[in-house]
């Protein structure tokens, strides 16, 4: 018999994930006394924030909650101030924000996929390290990062905070020409991908499982990303403005950011989420690589989170290549539309790298704010990533792994999930 | 890394360099990691020895340190005068570190525990009020901008390295519009803090017919009543005028002297 195991691990401000929080694991004689995530990051109270502020304020502010998903705190900030007012926005308007909204995706699984991830399985300290060892795919993430961003500049204005996204549309069109180049761009990528499905599929990923449930927008024709009903893989389904019976929010001692649950005591959301709920909705191409990476529905291995953003890769790419058709199929129509305010409320619901995002505004009859709420994917995650961290810690005491196996497998398991922490925290 | 550089025929070191970020979006850090056609160059400008967001290894022996992010804990107290007893040089990086950022728009209510409650409930959660680092030390230069804009930060990281001084535009954001050719934004009924902002950006959002929203701070000179005259003649409600000026907390003691 093996020797029961001791170890005291403190990591605290874990590196390669945005924001700031902390792993504690304590095991005594095999046995897991302390497992726990906790999240340190200090709040903004972005909903205190924007009480009293116009409307027009909301998207800019709130686009300013993350740096990584900027675009898509934007759109639901956007959204929920729309339906609030009764507007629809334009057929053009929908593809071009789906557009911009696939940009970010890319954008961002690619830089978690490659400069976050890919150290780990690649025994590097950082993506700055593989420069030297791997320049090729360091190249190959540069380049696939570079399009996405140029596509965010294209359609946003800017890859980050975007600048022409506003309540009624967009401030300006992209330039034909060069939506023409983009999709070319797009196309020439899809190469790249499948190299980097080639990349990940060689990595070995750890075998550790435990079921939960998966909380998503529901597809309706097509893979979803902005608005709709909203859907659990325990069956629930919910209409977007009832979203707080998906959420739940919750305060925990040892975080300052909050937690969610609906029907079990902790749930996911996220690329896996996505993948797992609307398996069927994805592009043939991004199935076919899912495949190849052995990703079925439903899984239960936290680590597939990985390969899921890589299928989404491929389904972004391909669905992006559709609407620059759609959009250069047709004549440019008015690019934004008159905002008439009025008192209500309304629910933005979009599916962003990290999993689904809610923003739900309440309106005075000058349009000015008068409550918010946003509930952020990362915050979803935490009870979660807490409760994967106990179940995998115990499994790696049962099988007497060293200090430093159970410190890497805890680092690269929250990883895995792409926390959002500051944002979460917001 | 040891290799000998040289610029005008003298030795150029690869200084240690830190990222840190306090209460923050991170995006300012996460635009070091964009403009991808030259990222790999301007990696190599600098030794990163401490970059949480990127990467595992930690060291705390480092000349240059870039700080995101504005002060509203405790604890960014205690760790931002470390991070200056240790830095040569220290760098405030976008308007959260330089002016508060949004952030500081908490401020205005003056009631921090209707801010708390507002959003944790009765739950306790530990905050004070926003400020900017300069407010607690020494800061040696700032780089402007939510988010910062990349160019310019490769054009000051270069300088810092060769040793040149840094100087940011005296004039207004209003200059390169103009320069840029774009059609004024009063004449299309946008309010625009072009004329008072200071330059750098290259008019980023004018260009993409947004009005400016401040996020540099005031240029020199900015004549702010003047500003106000010009939305009137406009017929812009001063609360757009307003809610930009506060946005970023880089007019906070210039708006002090405006009427409401």
């Amino acid at each position: 018999m093996r020797n029961a195991i001791n170890c005291d691990i403190k990591i605290k401000h874990l590196t390669r994930v945005e924001g700031h929080g902390n792993i504690r694991i304590l095991i005594k004689d095999g046995q897991v006394k302390k497992a726990s995530w906790d999240v340190v990051e200090t709040p903004r109270f972005f909903e205190a924030i924007l009480v009293g502020k116009q409307w027009e304020n909301a998207p800019v502010l709130c686009g300013r909650i993350c740096g990584i998903c900027s675009i898509g705190h934007t759109l639901a900030s956007i959204r929920a101030t729309e339906k609030a007012f009764g507007m629809v926005p334009s057929m053009q308007t929908e593809r071009l924000r789906l557009l911009l909204k696939h940009m970010e995706t890319l954008q961002s699984h690619i830089l978690h996929l490659y400069f976050l991830i890919a150290p780990d399985f690649l025994g590097a300290d950082s993506a700055i390290e593989l420069i030297k060892t791997h320049t090729e795919e360091i190249q190959r993430a540069a380049r696939l990062k570079l399009l996405a961003n140029d596509g965010g500049d294209l359609v946003g204005g800017r890859r980050l905070h975007p600048i022409r996204t506003v309540v009624g549309g967009f401030t300006m069109l992209p330039d034909r020409r060069k939506l023409a180049t983009l999709r070319q761009r797009l196309y020439a990528a899809l190469p790249d991908l499948n190299k980097t499905a080639d990349l990940f599929g060689s990595f070995t990923i750890p075998d550790f499982f435990r079921e939960t449930e998966f909380v998503s927008l529901q597809a309706n024709g097509s893979y979803p990303f902005i608005g709709g009903q909203l859907m659990s893989s325990d069956g629930v389904v919910k209409e977007e403005e009832d979203y707080l019976a998906m959420t739940n929010e919750y305060m925990v001692d040892h975080s300052t950011s909050k937690w969610s649950k609906l029907s079990r005591k902790s749930m996911a959301v996220g690329a896996l989420a996505r993948v797992n709920n609307n398996f069927t909705a994805l592009h043939p191409s991004a199935r076919e690589i899912a495949g190849q990476l052995g990703l079925q529905p439903i899984s239960y291995n936290p680590f597939m989170n990985n390969f899921a953003q890589l299928v989404e890769c491929v389904h972004v790419v391909q669905d992006s290549i559709l609407l620059i058709d759609e959009l250069l199929g047709s004549d440019w129509q008015e690019s934004r539309q008159q905002v008439i305010p009025i008192a209500g409320h309304g629910t933005g619901a979009v599916e962003v790298p990290r999993g689904i995002l809610y923003h739900w505004y309440q309106f005075d009859g000058d349009g000015r704010i008068t409550k918010a709420d946003c509930v952020i994917p990362t915050s979803q995650n935490n009870g979660n990533i807490h409760h994967d961290i106990k179940a995998m810690v115990q499994e790696l005491a049962d099988q007497g792994k060293t200090d430093h196996e159970i410190r890497l497998l805890a680092e690269m398991l929250v990883r895995a999930y792409d926390p959002c922490i500051s944002c979460s925290v917001h | 890394m040891q290799k000998i550089r040289t610029y005008l025929g003298i030795e150029i070191k690869y200084p240690k360099t830190a990222f840190f970020e306090l209460s923050s979006c991170e995006g300012c850090q996460l635009q070091i990691l964009n403009k991808e056609a030259t990222l790999l160059n301007f990696l190599d400008l600098v030794e990163i020895v401490n970059f949480r967001e990127v990467m595992s290894n930690r060291s705390n022996d480092y000349e240059i340190a870039f700080v995101e992010g504005s002060v509203t804990r405790a604890d960014e107290v205690t760790q931002l005068l470390e991070i200056r007893q240790q830095a040569k040089t220290l760098v405030a990086l976008g308007s959260c570190a330089c002016f508060g950022g949004v952030n500081q728009l908490k401020n205005r209510f003056q009631n921090l525990e209707w801010v708390k409650k507002e959003v944790y409930g009765n739950h306790p959660i530990e905050t004070q009020e926003v400020r900017p680092l300069s407010d607690f030390v020494t800061v040696d230069f700032s780089i402007y901008g939510c988010p910062v804009k990349k160019e310019e930060v490769e054009e000051i990281v270069t300088n810092l390295v060769l040793g040149k001084s840094i100087e940011h535009p005296r004039y207004p954001v209003c200059m390169e519009c103009t320069a840029n050719g774009n059609i004024c934004l009063f004449n299309l009924g946008e309010p625009c803090l072009g004329p008072v902002t200071r330059a750098g950006c290259d008019a980023w959002c004018p260009n993409n017919r947004m009005g400016c929203w401040g996020c540099r701070g005031p240029a020199d000179d900015a004549n702010l009543r003047q500003l106000q005259k010009i939305m009137d003649d406009h017929n812009i409600p001063r609360q757009a005028m307003f809610d930009r000026l506060e946005c970023f907390g880089g007019f906070t003691s210039a708006m002090k002297e405006m009427d409401r």
